[in-house]
């Protein structure tokens, strides 16, 4: 049988995001603990002490209320907590209180622009739950290391747990709703959606179908996805793995399997997961959780304006390109910042072109949002009205842009400071040029004769009299007279 | 009358005692007896001599005091030290409370005897070679015997009422809610209750009245609570409508308990109250809702004890062996049991035909009760269906011991406030009545229960009397 490549590929994802609450989940512990010693952001609740009893926090439910609604999803007006069962040493109490039979939330969708257009992928349920604590394991896996370290900071942390339907037909899809996913949850402030350091965590099912006979692979849990990166790399690794499949191949079993970025695969974890019954039932210490309407309005009143709407707005008020709109709202502080800067200068596409090309670029340098660099909107217009004015060139801008990335300092400051300004005095360019048309008489000679490229000989030895200060447009001017200008 | 034969309300209102004479009554009341009764698992160092009467109250094994040994006489916890106060304790100690020491108890509040203490038994002062009952056993062997005036137990299915009824002492189960949880060590979470064992009815109202009280750290614990416990305790009676349950007074009963039942619901019919015959139906199902419900939690409340933060630890160098070889060592037969009984309940495939079936059982049996209690403002019936057995009788027989709580538990499923009072002695052994209430009528329960203590005029001492005459060992021949 020949190696096909039109099987279906069926992707569902299940999602943790961290809840940016100030306390944890079921006690009055900081939600801010990694940088504190393993074991001090602690109490009796989120260590599993005797006696201890879980206290619901309610601005995790606001905020599971809050990405319900985002997600557009059905908010439950009765949800209830349920104990999840199994030993593990970084669950303290032998339990996970999550939400089983009642979540919070379900029936929502999040729609995506894939290549092939918008598509919407159904979100089966959101629903809360409080987080584990850390493993250190003396080598790198429990059974085999000498001794293993509990660090319990991080237990109780309160987690919005999203499932979606297996709606994503490519690994790619998968990633361009991870990374939607991810924005939205910024934009609302309830997670600040960090694969690399698991502030947002990514579990993927997958499986193949063959469209002709309507026959499924295994489904295999695809886990341990630290970036958006390894979302597209690990799913494609494993449905070409799953291909295999269909030519027979035994080795391919329902079964979870982790993504190892430095082997750039994912690696099978049988045997570390037995088949778990988990004993679900209800969490006799919480009562259910009863909303009212009112408060799901009061929140849904709370919503800031989510991407898709704030992409369209921009289209229409600013009179940008789809494109640009949807990289200016990947990211609620780049769209803060391209709007004001429009509040202070009123060419929008000037801005958006300067935000989404030597902005982007140095953000994507330095690995940080725009609010988290010294650059401010009045950088990024006090720049572009000085080139309207002449004084310094795009090119010239773009070193100041840099400059002002590094330092904090005021395009003026540095233009000044460094002599930068622009020479836009024909008198004074005229002298240059003269000066570079008299040292040059074969070049002259040969731009007469025909070969008009030339021409941008003298432009550059101009430029680089000016380095770089001098109007561009004037010495074009300038250079074109001198060298047609009738022989003396 | 010795100090240490006084009620606390009677200490409490003498003039001529001094602070340091009611400290010395009681520890060397203590001294004196403990020997033979062996309530205490931890008994306090005599602390220097206050500046007021002492407030003397024993505790529970499993409710934590902080910087103490909270065993739960478990060997998992046997080296166990609190590191907060319960809120129990926290109340206690705000108000002036002495606390002398740890009681003993089954293993993690299982069993009806004390027996499951992984440490020794304890001894009803009754007859020491009988079961105090349980499993807050410590706690009314040690007020029976005049160790203490006061004790706080734990109730998840009669475990304060039936001590208490063997023991010869009032002990009361509050309206489920109604007293912090924080501290307690659970078992059973949404059946466990913390309450009082005295020997006197006002004495229980006034201790309830301490540690009653809606709190932040506790999400099953309500707003209503009752405003004063003691406050109808001397309204009369009469027109106050009681049911007897017919299923209550059946041929599982014991015929001399029987007998003093009725004895009292005659005089309680003579002081105006109107008593009537109902049947209820679920009461029948109860125990085994009970053993499907309590050990499911207990099974998951357990899984903390895993040796990986504190406790007993066996290490093992794989992780499922660690597991396994401390929760052998830790847990007693008893436990072992209901966790299994507990986790089987809980699997998939048994869970509907189980847990789920148990949970619709008892909104049934609770509506049963709502529909008695739109007729009736009390339930009455015995405590206890057997007097104090011998020690050893039932270790063998588990199922004979869970019908010890055949008729206190319906109070525990309902959430429903019930205490036990002494009515009469049935061979040499206190026999209690029973008396259970609306949700949040914990003041009126008192009030019926106050009123019974006037007509039977028991004397609380006898235990007492009996211990000090060495008559206590008498069936040993
Ligand atoms: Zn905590």
């Amino acid at each position: 049988m020949k190696m096909r490549n039109d099987y279906k590929i069926v992707i569902g994802l299940e999602i943790h995001a961290q809840l940016l609450t100030k306390t944890k989940m079921f006690c009055g512990c900081s939600t801010e603990y990694s940088f504190d010693d393993p074991n001090t952001n602690v109490c009796p609740v989120c260590m599993g002490m005797p006696g201890a009893l879980p206290i619901t926090n309610e601005q995790a439910i606001r905020f599971g209320v809050k990405a319900a609604l985002a997600l557009n999803c059905r908010v439950n007006l009765y949800s209830r907590f349920d104990r999840k069962n199994y030993f593990y040493p970084d669950l303290p109490k032998g339990y996970q209180i999550s939400q089983y039979k009642y979540p919070l939330a379900e029936h929502g969708y999040l729609p995506i622009e894939t290549p092939n257009g918008e598509k919407k992928v159904r979100i089966r349920r959101l629903h809360l739950e409080e987080d584990a604590g850390k493993l250190i394991h003396q080598s790198d896996k429990i059974d085999t290391a000498e001794y293993s370290l509990v660090d319990l900071n991080r237990a109780g942390i309160p987690l919005a747990e999203i499932v979606t339907e297996p709606d994503m037909a490519s690994p790619r899809e998968a990633r361009i709703f991870m990374e939607k996913l991810r924005n939205i949850l910024r934009y609302i402030d309830v997670c600040n959606g960090n694969l690399e350091e698991g502030s947002l965590r990514c579990d993927a099912n997958i499986s193949l179908v063959d469209p002709e006979t309507g026959r499924s692979t295994p489904r295999i849990e695809v886990k341990n996805i630290n970036s958006f990166k390894f979302v597209e790399h690990a799913l494609e690794y494993e449905a070409n793995r799953l291909r295999r499949f269909f030519e027979g191949d035994k080795d391919v079993v329902r079964e979870t399997r982790g993504w190892d970025s430095k082997l750039q695969m994912t690696i099978s974890q049988r045997g570390k997961e037995e088949e778990n019954d988990y004993r679900y039932f209800p969490e006799p210490d919480i009562p259910p959780i009863v909303l009212r309407e009112e408060f799901i309005e009061e929140i849904k009143g709370e919503l800031p304006e989510l991407p898709d709407a704030k992409k369209k707005r921009f289209m229409q008020m600013y009179n940008i390109p789809e494109y640009d709109a949807s990289i200016l709202v990947s990211s609620k502080e780049l769209a803060n910042f391209f709007e004001e800067c429009c509040a202070k200068y009123d060419k929008p596409k000037i801005v958006s072109n300067w935000i989404m090309t030597e902005v982007l670029r140095e953000l994507k340098e330095r690995g940080v949002e725009i609010n988290e660099t010294k650059i401010t909107s009045k950088h990024l217009v006090e720049l572009l009205k000085e080139i309207d004015k002449g004084t310094i060139s795009a090119n010239t801008a773009k070193s100041v842009l840099e400059r002002a990335f590094e330092t904090g300092e005021m395009p003026n400051e540095i233009v000044e400071k460094q002599g930068l300004k622009q020479i836009s005095n024909a008198d004074e360019i005229r002298k240059i040029v003269q000066k570079v048309v008299e040292e040059n008489p074969k070049v002259v000679a040969q731009y007469r004769g025909g070969k008009t490229k030339a021409m941008a000989f003298f432009i550059g030895q101009v430029m680089k009299v000016t380095r770089g200060k001098a109007n561009p447009k004037m010495v074009n001017q300038l250079v074109k007279e001198a060298l047609e200008s009738p022989e003396e | 009358m010795k100090i240490y034969e006084m009620t606390y309300s009677e200490i409490e209102t003498s003039k001529d005692i001094r602070p340091d004479e009611v400290l010395d009554a009681f520890y060397n009341r203590i001294t004196d007896v403990e020997d033979k009764v062996k309530a205490f698992i931890s008994i306090y160092e005599r602390r220097e001599n206050p500046k007021t009467k002492p407030k003397i109250i024993a505790v529970k094994d499993n409710i934590l005091v902080e910087g103490k040994k909270t065993t739960c006489a478990s060997k998992i916890l046997e080296s166990f030290i609190a590191p907060y106060d319960a809120t129990v304790v926290g109340k206690l100690k705000e108000n002036g409370f002495y606390i002398v020491g740890k009681t003993n108890m089954d293993e993690f509040a299982m069993g009806s005897s004390t027996e499951n203490s992984a440490f020794f038994p304890t001894h009803n002062p009754w007859s020491i070679s009988r079961v105090p009952g349980g499993s807050s056993g410590g706690s009314a062997a040690a007020v029976a015997a005049g160790e203490v005036p006061l004790a706080l137990g734990s109730d998840t299915g009669g475990s304060i009422r039936q001590p208490a009824a063997f023991c010869g002492v009032v002990g009361f189960k509050p309206t489920y809610g109604l007293i912090s949880r924080y501290g307690l060590v659970a078992f059973g979470s949404s059946l466990d209750q913390i309450g009082g064992f005295a020997r006197s009815v006002e004495d229980v109202a006034k201790l309830s009245n301490i540690i009653a009280g809606k709190e932040d750290l506790d999400s099953t614990s309500l707003n209503n609570s009752v405003e004063d416990f003691t406050r109808l305790l001397k309204r009369p009676i009469k027109g106050l409508k009681i049911a007897i349950p017919r299923e209550f007074m059946s041929n599982a009963l014991d015929k001399g308990i029987k007998d003093q039942i009725e004895k009292t619901i005659y005089k309680v019919e003579d002081e105006g109250a109107v008593v009537e015959e109902v049947s209820m139906k679920m009461m029948d199902y109860a125990t085994a809702i009970y053993y499907i419900i309590a050990p499911a939690e207990a099974s998951s409340n357990l899984s903390r004890y895993d040796g990986v933060r504190y406790g007993l630890s066996k290490s093992d160098p794989s992780l499922k062996h660690q597991y396994m070889k401390t929760r052998d060592a830790g847990f007693g037969p008893e436990v072992k049991r209901r966790i299994m009984i507990g986790t089987f309940t809980l699997s998939a495939g048994y869970y509907e035909a189980y847990f789920e079936k148990a949970q619709r059982a008892r909104t049934k049996l609770i509506k049963e009760f709502n529909d008695v209690f739109s007729k009736y403002d009390y339930i009455v019936g015995p405590t206890t269906p057997t007097v104090a057995f011998k020690i050893g009788e039932k270790v063998e027989n588990p199922l004979q011991m869970y019908l010890q709580d055949i008729y206190t538990i319906p109070a525990n499923l309902a959430g429903i406030p019930a205490i036990s009072v002494p009515i009469g002695i049935v061979d040499g052994l206190p026999v209690g009545l029973q008396i259970m209430g609306k949700r949040f009528k914990d003041a009126e329960v008192l009030n019926l229960a106050y009123a019974v203590e006037q007509m039977v005029n028991f004397d609380y001492t006898g235990g007492m009397k009996k211990l000090d005459e060495g008559l206590g060992d008498e069936d040993e021949k």
